[in-house]
């Protein structure tokens, strides 16, 4: 199986923790590359999640504060739920995945990652909990700084505006000393 | 500025861009629970890969639009504060979930439970956001309000200027990376 190559004499890699149907990430890199220079020559809109996240979020909120209430809220009345672009590229995505999932034949479901029970157990509560939390923070920074990892850390450092990239140094930032401080456990296995 | 396909075609042509963001955002692993946190414990690489490149790519090939007028710019607004408040909360709950918006929605479609539950939780915070919006709005974005501000306005080094020195940077870390990382046998065992 890890014969050298006749022509170059070098061992074919094989990576037996490589997951299967993954692609080189520089090349996946430049696909989302390519795929802005269409975002902005051709659709006029910058790749993004979140603008249309929070949208959709109004329709969550409908049954509680009822559609006067949703369409008085000055921030839904700015960026009210509609199916255009950012919503359909939104749905875009999920099937995107689904394709190239049951494509590479990797579908499993998930409960708990393997880096998270190595830290906090197999518990299913904890975990759910934690990516609730979890997500609800996540959005409500990405509308306080007015983007995502897509719209502000792509699309905004692309076009090197400043506020995106502060968004993306500072983004690591806190995610370094956060995992530091959620993920420190000093045992020889770790390193 | 005038635009080779109509809004309609292009509202519709946002379905197979979404797929092929998707599609891609899963071949390249970021959909991965562990391959994003572990980026944040320094462990595996793969989003810093990822992201540095599309910024590269993308950011030339938009240039030569923009500098051909086939293009216009989509700069988001410098409210210092905001910006930087907002990415520390990304951050923190950004390691919590262990996705971004966009790769939590690709990871719901792997069978990621946890993704599921923390798309619920991301809509719950668009709500609270909504609820908030109007004290965030004059307290927090007003402060430090430097505008749509670019990095070559600002600094006086041209565009190209600025994608050099990214280029060097990402040549460096990526260099880095890869030899301290990916290659660990082959250096052990010549």
């Amino acid at each position: 199986m890890n014969e050298p190559n006749e022509m170059t004499g070098l061992r074919r890699e094989v990576d037996p923790l490589k997951p299967r149907g993954r692609w080189n990430p520089y090349v996946v890199g430049v696909g989302i590359g390519v795929l802005s220079w269409l975002a902005f020559g051709l659709v006029n809109q910058p790749l993004g999640i979140t603008t249309a996240l929070s949208a959709a979020s109004s329709v969550c909120a409908l049954p509680v504060m009822g559609a006067e209430g949703v369409a008085q809220n000055p921030y839904w009345a700015k960026t009210p739920f509609r199916w255009d672009g950012g919503m359909l590229f939104l749905v875009g995505t999920f099937l995107g995945s689904l394709v190239s999932v049951l494509s590479s034949r990797t579908f499993r479901w998930e409960l708990v990652p393997s880096t998270w029970s190595w830290r906090f157990g197999g518990s299913t509560w904890k975990r759910m909990v934690a990516a609730f939390v979890g997500g609800g923070i996540i959005m409500f920074g990405a509308r306080m700084a007015g983007g995502c990892t897509s719209g502000h850390g792509i699309s905004g450092s692309l076009q090197l505006a400043l506020s995106s990239w502060t968004f993306f140094l500072t983004l690591f930032g806190s995610g370094a000393l956060t995992a530091w401080f959620v993920f420190r456990k000093n045992t020889p296995e770790q390193r | 500025m005038d635009f080779p396909i109509s809004a309609e075609t292009a509202r519709w042509l946002a379905i197979p861009m979404g797929m092929v963001f998707g599609l891609l955002l899963h071949r390249g692993g970021v959909a991965d629970y562990n391959v994003i946190v572990n980026q944040f414990r320094f462990r595996d690489f793969t989003v810093l890969k990822v992201m540095l490149t599309a910024i590269l790519v993308g950011g030339v090939g938009v240039l030569i639009l923009k500098t051909g007028g086939h293009a216009e710019y989509h700069i988001k607004p410098a409210n210092m504060l905001g910006v930087v408040l907002g990415a520390t909360l990304f951050g923190i709950g950004m390691v919590l979930y262990g996705y971004c918006p966009g790769t939590g929605v690709a990871a719901m479609a792997t069978g990621s439970l946890h993704a599921v539950v923390g798309f619920f939780g991301m809509l719950l915070g668009g709500v609270a956001y909504a609820l908030s919006f109007t004290w965030v709005e004059a307290h927090i974005q007003s402060v430090a309000k430097l505008g749509k501000v670019r990095l070559p306005e600002l600094t006086g080094v041209p565009d190209w200027g600025w994608f050099l020195i990214l280029a060097a940077i990402a040549a460096v870390v990526f260099w880095l990376i890869e030899r301290r990382f990916e290659r660990p046998k082959a250096g052990s065992k010549p």
